[in-house]
Order: C-alpha cells, then structure tokens, then sequence
C-alpha cells in the first residue's frame, strides 16, 4: 500500500520546488471571505454494534491548522472525518465546531470524497454550484463557482460533464465544490487516493494552495505517510495504543506529531526522512530506511 | 500554479469523450442506416407479391396479394370506418397507458423512495404481478362491463406493471455515495429527490415507458377481440369471421405502424431526455 508512494518521493523531489516557484495568479477569493473555525474533539468513540472501532480520541485542531489523519486500512480514519461533518452521528464523547456541538451534516463543514462523486448529468460548473450555501443569490453563486474553477484550473471545462474530464480534474471539481460554502473546517477523506501517483503530487500541491488563499482549517485523512508530511501541521496517527500493555479494541491515538519546517516542504529533508520512519514503524510497516 | 495542473490531464479529455469520433464517423452516411434497414421489409413484399400475384401459390383467402390489402384500406378510408377504427383503438391505447403509467409512476416512486411503504406494499404488489393479467378479464368483464371502461383498465394493468418494476427498482439501486454527496451538500426530501434521485433514474424510466407502451398496444389487441364493436381487434375478429383475409392483414400493418409510430415519438422524448440527464 505505502510502498509506492515513498519510493516516488525519491524521483519526485524536484516537482515542489518547480511548482511553488509560479505565484498563484487566480482572481483569488480573498482570505477575509473564509472563516476558519477551531474542531475540539473530547472522548469521541464509536462502535458498530458490538464492534468498538474508536475510542477516547481527545485532541484540539486549531482554527487554520491541517490535520493529516493516518493509519492503517479499516483503523477508524473515515469514521472520525464522518463523526466531525455530522455524516455519522452514532458516536460517543463530544465533537465541538467554534464551541458548538456538530449538526447533522454540518453546514459549517463540507466534505470532499475519495471519489469525485459528482453528478454525472450535470456540467462541471453546476456540480460545483450544488456545494454553495442557499442564502446565495444566483449571480453570486454564478461569480463564486467562476472563482473556485479558476482556483483549481477548471475554467475552461467549466460546461464538460464529469465523464469528459480526467480523474485528477473530477476531484478538483470535488475540491471546489467542497469550498463554495467556505466551510469553517474541510474535510478531505483520502482525495487523493484513487489517482495515479504524479497527479496525486500536483493535487497535494493544489492543496497547499488552495489553503494558503482560504486559510481553512482541514482534516485530511490519508493512509499516505508522505503526503500527511508534505502537507500537515500535525499528524494524527490513530491506532492501538502501544502504551497499554493489552491494547484494547478501537483504534486511538496512537501519536500526535507536529510535522517542522513551512510549506512546501522540501521532501527529500532528512528531519522528514526520520518522522517517516517513526509513522512507518508506528503503522506497524518496516521503513527500510536503514 | 493552475497552468502546471492542466499539463498532465489535458490529455485526457481527448480519450475521455472518446465515443464521439465514432459516432460521428457512424453518422456519416446521412439515411444510410435507414436505406439499409428497408432492405428486408422490401425484400418481403417482393416475396409476397410474387407467390400471390405471380406464381398464386396461395389462393386470395389464405394470403390475399399487397394490392388486394391496400385497396382494402382505401374502401375503408373511403367509407370513413378506417379512421374510426384507427382513431378508437389509439384512444384507448393512450388513455389506458397514461393511466397506468402514471399510477406505475406514482407507486414505483414511492415504494422506491421509501422503505417504509416497500416494506409494507412491496408484497402485496408483487402478489398481483404474479397474475397474468390476461387473467382479469372475466372479472373486468363481470365488475365493469363490456363497455370503454374495462377495455382501459385491462390496458392501465398492461402498462402498468412495466414501469411501476422499472422506477422502483432503479430507484431503490441509485448511487447511495451520490445521495449521500448531495445530503452532505445540504440537501433533503424533495430537493434531493429532484437533484439527484429522480435524474439517475431517468433512463431506466424510460426503458420501463416504452415496456408500458407495447404491453398496452398488446392489451388493447387483446381487449378488441373480446368484445369490441369497434377498434382494430375489433376489425380483426370481424374479417376473420367475413373471409376478408385482405382486412385482416390491412388491421395488422396497421397495428404494426401506430405501435411504432407512437414508440417513436416515445423514443424521440427519451432522446431528448438523456441529453439533459445523462
């Protein structure tokens, strides 16, 4: 699963550089326009029926901050993205957005799924317009999704429908329409995921972009170890607790790393090299880096 | 940062839409599929033009000549009874089809819709699926009567059936990660429904539509040769009864053209359609 990914870093670690270099020249919305609101997580668990697959995640995401969710496959990852956007509500313990306990699929938070998963009838440019807020007029919501395709380079397929553009483009629709209601927290369950390793760079690198100018606060779950240290502040890395001497069932935290130096970051960094390792043995996977 | 984005997917439209090239290559004989399509059928009259006219393999009861079943039709346009025939038995096939379509419509979707009223309908409806409904006949006979009446609802139960099965199992199949996209997004009961559910389904409507349609076509047929003082079933039984084997024939061909006829015009609305919805 991983290993594809950390032998890419090797052959790709000229393509940030290259990338961030060009100033982003998009009619940008204005950071004042985005509000980025703080996720407090007390306690949450969850459990499908007698199956406890969470349990007793306590942590603070700071208004702004990108937070790399990581583990293993079936580990509880999506689960606590779904419990924070009020997709899932059968969890236990508190989830607070600015203070206020999540709704059922929370306005304040939009989700972008590891597939595109637009309407396949619909143009590019209507299927972005499904995410923007109803208190919209419509020449408003008209300029807004104008503004986010620029953002993400879908101008000029504005009018295609999702069959006639790439995998890559249908999740930056994706993205985009995850931003027309500038969410206070996005939330991105393994975007990624399903594209092929070089468009999946150049989406990271969308990413860092998009929040750069949004300044959104973002919960990213990944099982990409590479991708969480390209791209987030902190790391989550949910699992047993290897603390407890007879971990119990339900993955927690298993640890909680602040991921140094600005972004982009330079991937091939040794001080990277090493959270890599440590992320690695803590999936339980042999980094092979000595 | 944009520009560097498009570099390796701009490719990709060109293999995206790859089906247009050839459909366009495909269209590019104009009429030539139509051309090839009346080969056959032409071929057939030839066929039967010359064991009946030439060679009087068969005598004019069993098969009567092309010309004998066209003039036919003239002294039954001259006479006016043609169109009286023709004009009833379509009456009947839309009314009878709007009606049970329509019913098809409404409790496909709601049973689709809702697992609630699946749960508690859903058996019910498939018990009296299970009826060949040919089977209601004597019943619709002995409750409604031989008039208009039992004539459009043997219809309506004809036509029903098909889209009734055709909306509600496509219904209960659409993409649960595109509903669930659209809830997340904000949307609920009717706008949802509007948004994302009703769209997915519009192809399989129609395929349950055009069903609906021939099985009312069929139970029309069935209905006239009951008991009809008119229609085209009606002309059927009479010419069998008369020897006038050339009506008989007539009442098919034309049975034959206003079923296709009004599949056409079916088909020209599903066209339409999944341009906008799919």
């Amino acid at each position: 699963m991983i290993s594809p990914a950390s032998t890419l870093t090797a052959t790709s670690a000229a393509a940030p550089a290259e990338a961030s270099s060009a100033p982003p020249e998009t009619a940008a919305p204005s950071r004042r326009d985005y509000t980025s609101l703080d996720v407090e997580l007390s306690g949450v668990g969850r459990a499908f029926g007698s199956r406890t697959v969470l349990r007793d995640v306590s942590l603070r995401v700071a208004p702004g901050e990108v937070l790399a969710i990581l583990g293993s496959s079936g580990c509880g990852k999506s689960t606590l993205l779904r419990a924070v956007g009020g997709l899932d509500t059968g969890n236990t313990g508190e989830i607070l957005i600015n203070g206020s306990p999540v709704q059922r699929y929370d306005e304040r938070t939009a989700v972008g799924f590891q597939e595109p998963r637009l309407l396949p009838w619909r143009s590019i440019h209507k299927n972005v317009s499904l995410g923007l807020p109803r208190s919209l007029s419509k020449a408003e919501g008209r300029e807004r999704v104008d503004e986010l395709l620029k953002l993400v380079g879908l101008h000029d397929r504005a009018s295609l429908r999702p069959r006639e553009i790439s995998g890559g483009m249908a999740q930056r629709a994706s993205l985009a329409r995850a931003l027309a209601r500038r969410p206070g927290v996005l939330l991105l369950d393994e975007p990624f995921g399903a594209l092929d390793a070089l468009t999946r760079l150049k989406m990271q690198d969308l990413l860092l972009d998009v929040h750069a100018q949004t300044g959104t606060t973002v919960l990213l779950v990944t099982h990409d170890v590479d991708e969480a240290l390209q791209l987030a502040d902190r790391v989550l890395l949910l699992g047993p607790d290897l603390a407890e001497p007879h971990p119990a069932e339900g993955a927690t935290i298993a640890r909680l790393i602040s991921v140094p130096g600005q972004r982009p970051r330079d991937r091939a960094s040794a001080e990277l090299a090493a959270l890599r390792g440590e992320l690695f043995s803590g999936l339980g996977v042999d980094s092979h880096s000595h | 940062m944009s520009s560097t984005l498009d570099t390796p997917t701009a490719a990709a439209p060109a293999d995206g839409p790859g089906g247009s090239p050839q459909r366009r290559a495909r269209r590019g004989l104009p009429g030539g599929g139509l051309l090839i399509g009346a080969v056959v059928p032409v071929l057939l009259l030839a066929l039967w033009w010359l064991v009946t006219e030439v060679t009087g393999t068969f005598t004019a009861i069993q098969l009567p000549a092309p010309q004998a079943v066209l003039s036919a039709g003239v002294g039954l346009f001259e006479s006016g009874d043609l169109f009286e025939h023709m004009g009833i038995s379509l009456q009947r096939v839309l009314i009878g089809f709007g009606i049970g379509a329509g019913l098809g419509l409404a409790l496909g979707s709601l049973l689709g819709l809702s697992a609630i009223a699946d749960k508690l309908l859903n058996p019910t409806v498939g018990a009296f699926r299970a009826v060949p409904s040919l089977a209601w006949v004597p019943l619709l006979l002995l409750w409604v009567g031989i008039g208009e009446d039992s004539k459009v609802i043997l219809i309506a139960i004809g036509a029903f059936f098909p889209v009734f099965t055709a909306i509600h199992s496509a219904l209960r199949h659409v993409d649960a990660q595109l509903v669930e996209a659209g809830r997340a997004f904000g949307f609920h009961g009717l706008r949802l429904l509007g948004t994302v559910q009703l769209p997915a389904v519009v192809p399989s409507v129609f395929s349950g539509l055009r069903l609906g349609l021939a099985q009312a076509w069929l139970f029309l047929v069935a209905a006239e040769l009951l008991a009809a003082a008119e229609g085209l079933g009606f002309l059927l039984t009479e010419s069998q009864n008369n020897g006038r084997t050339d009506r008989l024939l007539l009442a098919i061909v034309l049975l034959a053209l206003l079923g296709k006829l009004t599949d056409t015009l079916l088909g020209v609305l599903e066209r339409k359609a999944l341009k906008t919805w799919a």
